[in-house]
């Protein structure tokens, strides 16, 4: 276990190691989600009430779904920064903000766009949608915090404790449908107890949320490679990279 | 595939343009998401290169003059 963590505070294992990651990672999560994209654009029946409106649902619930998961990922790179002061925690920290807010913003859009043939509005401020625009509020807080410190380690305190009380509102996303009288439906993939969905339609958005996990993770590494050489530019494994491949 | 032409898939039963453009807009912003750490880190690489270039004309100037 031990030796693992060293290694996780070794920027320039991790920046290797994001490398050697990427290579194959990104391909194949480019190719998921255009997959995904197609089928369920194209290849799969449409909606018994809904019609075709409902193809959105492939692009708006992972894109949800892997928003929330985000911003676990962030708070908790946050609170290790904090507790552990590990360095590397405070650039992944750093690196999941924007990807999430994007994430987020997609889950609004789309929603939004969803909403207007199927419940007639493009917006209605029921309790699911408010906390997901605070959520997008909290991704953005980071990013905007981040930028607003000189001192880059009292900007990583702050905005770890920024997203670590914003996961108050994780559990309230979760339950809004269930607590308050809302246009949104509950889940219809559940762990437990039965799946209220067709494999035609279950089986293309499965592909579609694991398409957007791999998605945040690229997204993620590639920002902390970026953050890690511009963090340890003066050291000497980034002058060695620079020596070896100018431009790679 | 499901539609029977390609009118029938833009148009999907009237829904084409809200399903198209949330589409497009996700797609725009994945673009964004993967693209923008590319550029900047190698921005920064060729910027950071360019510091070591200078560096060592500098130092060879330098010895040059030394001597």
């Amino acid at each position: 276990m031990w030796p693992i963590f060293h290694k996780f505070g070794s920027p320039p294992w991790l920046y290797a190691i994001a490398g050697a990651i990427l290579r194959w990672l990104l391909p194949i999560t480019l190719l998921a989600l255009v997959t995904g994209m197609v089928w369920g654009l194209l290849f799969t029946p449409s909606e018994n009430v809904q019609g075709n409106s409902y193809r959105i649902i492939y692009i708006h619930v992972p894109a949800a779904v892997v928003a929330l998961a985000g911003y676990y990922v962030m708070a908790l790179a946050g609170a290790v920064s904090l507790i552990w002061r590990m360095k590397m925690a405070d650039v992944a920290m750093k690196a999941a903000a924007p990807v999430g807010a994007a994430l987020t913003f997609v889950a609004l859009f789309t929603g939004a766009i969803w909403g207007k043939p199927t419940w007639g509005t493009w917006w209605v401020w029921d309790a699911r949608i408010t906390s997901m625009l605070i959520l997008l509020f909290l991704y953005l807080g980071v990013v905007a915090l981040y930028e607003a410190f000189d001192n880059k380690e009292a900007a990583g305190k702050a905005c770890a404790v920024l997203s670590l009380v914003g996961m108050v509102n994780i559990p309230i996303i979760y339950k809004s449908v269930d607590w308050w009288y809302s246009l949104h439906q509950g889940a219809s993939i559940k762990f437990t107890g039965e799946t209220s969905i067709h494999p035609s339609m279950l089986y293309p958005l499965l592909l579609m949320i694991a398409a957007f996990y791999a998605l945040f993770t690229c997204a993620l590494l590639l920002n902390m490679r970026a953050e890690l050489l511009q963090r340890e530019q003066r050291t000497q494994w980034v002058q060695k990279l620079l020596s070896k491949d100018v431009v790679n | 595939m499901y539609f029977d032409s390609l009118h029938a898939a833009l148009d999907m039963g009237g829904h084409g343009f809200y399903v198209w453009t949330a589409y497009s807009v996700t797609i725009v912003m994945i673009a964004l998401v993967v693209i923008a750490p590319v550029l900047r880190r190698r921005r920064f690489l060729r910027q950071l290169a360019g510091q070591l270039k200078r560096a060592q004309v500098a130092t060879a100037e330098n010895t040059r003059g030394e001597r």
